[in-house]
């Protein structure tokens, strides 16, 4: 962190100067420029910057919470499967008007939702567990995906769909970005309780209420909402991971719901930042760079976590007296 | 005495083959029953049925003016994930859920509530623990405080004190003593025979069908012990339809073994 200007000429003494030009106002005015140009300037002049990190941040606000409680369901591979299966959907939306956002969005809308209740039919009335009625599922949605767009398209709009293009977000599509973020926040404070109690004692939450099959399904359907958020910014294979990287994370420095959804939205919303910079200077995909940059926070948090992180583990102390 | 639970030709099954066959009776309001059978008698299958888990096959249970979901349910195996990160306050406030439901707060006197029934338990100072840390004896000392929030009418309690230390199980039936003596009805699933004679006024002794019920010192004699030890324990893959069925009204036949 760059030390704040100081506003009087006074240095205070114990002020840690990184270059070593103690009181050098000219070398301070290049830093703070540098400063400017590395972490701000790119916002604060390029339009379709602003947009981007807008986006990034509402996709992080919505995208944590519903990660963590994939997580914690287990079900952290099912946000992936459910992103292969809003593919056919988005792609009809795609055939029918071009890359157009209703369209698309209904699509996938669609798509996943289909796919989520005909697991959830399939694995409550048959032999087939949950995970292998949502496997066979969402394998034929995204076969029928990769089909419908090679039938028309190229490979750029295929490009398009899997990868997203978060700098170049338009209006509607921010404003998509921020109601699902919204409806995200909204729903799951009203289903948090029933939520909570399913996943830790579904024995309980059964035997003392039927809210636990509503607010699972609503769970669903905010899986499904993220994710089409998601892949309008980041594609349909790169959503899951703002939703259950950011999670992982969380569940290394928190030993509580609260505090692990609050960690998870912020790493989320720090690697959108940070992705958006590595991109803009580097040139590299921004998309890609976001999901990068929280799998560095990932590994940090792996390697030096309070709860189980390696180092941690290795080094643990001296056992204490009780 | 008013009937807190009534059981009309009962058969609850899975699959239509029968795990409780055919069984009559009242439980009376304040009742302390023992429900006393081998491994697979049906034991935790009737407790299943009481709380509404599963519909019987045939026949039906009356619950008076309770509904299903108002009895407090203590399974024998509980599904808890101990792997979530929640701590024993929150684990024990869930008891509240009746009169808090899905937005209710938790309010001052629910707060002493709460630490009433954690203190009841004997696990004052282990409110902000996760639940990962507790022992088995911990942990279901925890699920008793649950229950004592749950303020319920009739509870069911399947095979409470397994896996716990005498300790334990001690202090867990002296607050099974008390719901006995706020006229709670209480069923409990036990092996122990020589706890259920000396601490249980009535005893249902199963094995599938009901052997005999009644005062527990004319049930738990060794003819009904022996009768109720010898009943088969597996299903007959291709069992008739069950003659009896006839009788009662059913949509489904259930099958005879």
């Amino acid at each position: 962190m760059y030390p704040a200007p100081a506003e009087n000429s006074s240095e205070p003494p114990f002020s840690a100067d990184l270059t070593g030009t103690r009181g050098n106002d000219g070398e301070r005015r290049i830093q703070v420029s540098m400063f400017n140009d590395l972490f701000i300037a790119p916002f604060s002049e390029f339009e379709f910057m602003r947009r981007a990190l807008a986006g990034a941040l509402a996709l992080a606000l919505g995208a944590g919470p519903i990660g963590v409680f994939l997580m914690l369901r287990r079900m952290s591979l099912v946000g992936d499967a459910m992103a292969h299966a809003i593919l056919p959907g988005a792609a009809v939306g795609f055939l029918l008007s071009g890359l157009s956002l209703f369209a698309m969005t209904a699509g996938g809308l669609i798509a996943g939702f289909v796919v989520a209740l005909l697991t959830g039919f399939v694995a409550r009335t048959t032999e087939l567990k949950e995970d292998a009625a949502l496997a066979t599922f969402y394998l034929l949605s995204l076969a029928l995906g990769v089909t419908i767009i090679s039938l028309k398209g190229t490979n750029i709009d295929l490009l398009h769909v899997l990868f997203g293009n978060v700098l170049a977000l338009d209006d509607q599509t921010l404003l998509l970005v921020a109601v699902n973020a919204t409806i995200t926040l909204v729903v799951l404070a009203l289903i948090y309780r029933p939520l909570v109690i399913e996943c830790v004692d579904p024995g309980f939450m059964r035997s003392v209420s039927s809210a636990g099959g509503p607010a699972h399904f609503a769970f669903l359907v905010l899986v499904v909402v993220n994710l089409v958020s998601g892949f309008h910014a980041l594609g349909t294979l790169l959503a899951v991971g703002i939703m259950m990287l950011p999670a992982a994370i969380g569940r290394f420095w928190a030993r509580d719901v609260t505090l692990m959804v609050l960690i998870a939205t912020a790493s989320g919303a720090a690697a959108g930042y940070a992705g958006l910079l590595l991109s803009f200077h580097t040139g590299v995909a921004s998309g890609p760079a976001i999901i990068l940059v929280a799998g560095a926070l990932y590994l940090v948090s792996l390697l030096f976590g309070r709860v189980g992180g390696l180092v941690r583990q290795a080094f643990p102390g001296r056992h204490l007296e009780a | 005495m008013t009937a807190a639970l009534q059981f009309r030709d009962l058969t609850l099954g899975y699959d239509r083959h029968p795990a409780v066959h055919h069984l009559d009776g009242v439980i009376e309001t304040g009742a302390l029953v023992a429900v006393v059978g081998p491994n697979g008698a049906g034991k935790s299958t009737l407790f299943k049925g009481i709380v509404g888990l599963i519909k019987p096959l045939a026949g039906r249970i009356e619950r008076g003016d309770v509904a299903a979901q108002k009895i407090a349910y203590l399974p024998q195996a509980a599904e808890i994930d101990r792997s979530f990160p929640i701590n024993v306050y929150d684990m024990v406030a869930m008891g509240l859920w009746r009169r808090t439901g899905l937005f209710g707060g938790i309010d001052r006197d629910a707060r002493s509530r709460i630490e009433q029934a954690i203190a009841a338990v004997g696990l004052t100072g282990f409110e902000d623990r996760p639940i990962a840390t507790l022992s088995g004896g911990q942990m279901q000392r925890m699920l008793f405080a649950r229950l004592l929030l749950q303020d319920a009418r009739v509870i069911v309690l399947d095979e409470p004190f397994n896996a716990v230390d005498a300790k334990t199980s001690a202090d867990l039936f002296d607050l099974v003593r008390r719901w006995h003596g706020e006229q709670r009805t209480v069923l409990t699933a036990l092996h122990d025979i020589d706890f259920v004679r000396a601490n249980f006024p009535e005893t249902l002794l199963l094995a599938r069908k009901p052997v005999a019920w009644g005062r527990t010192s004319t049930v738990l004699t060794p003819e009904n012990l022996l009768a109720a030890r010898r009943m088969c324990e597996a299903f007959d893959e291709h069992a008739d339809p069950c003659a009896a069925a006839e009788t009662v009204v059913a949509a489904v036949p259930h099958s005879g073994a």
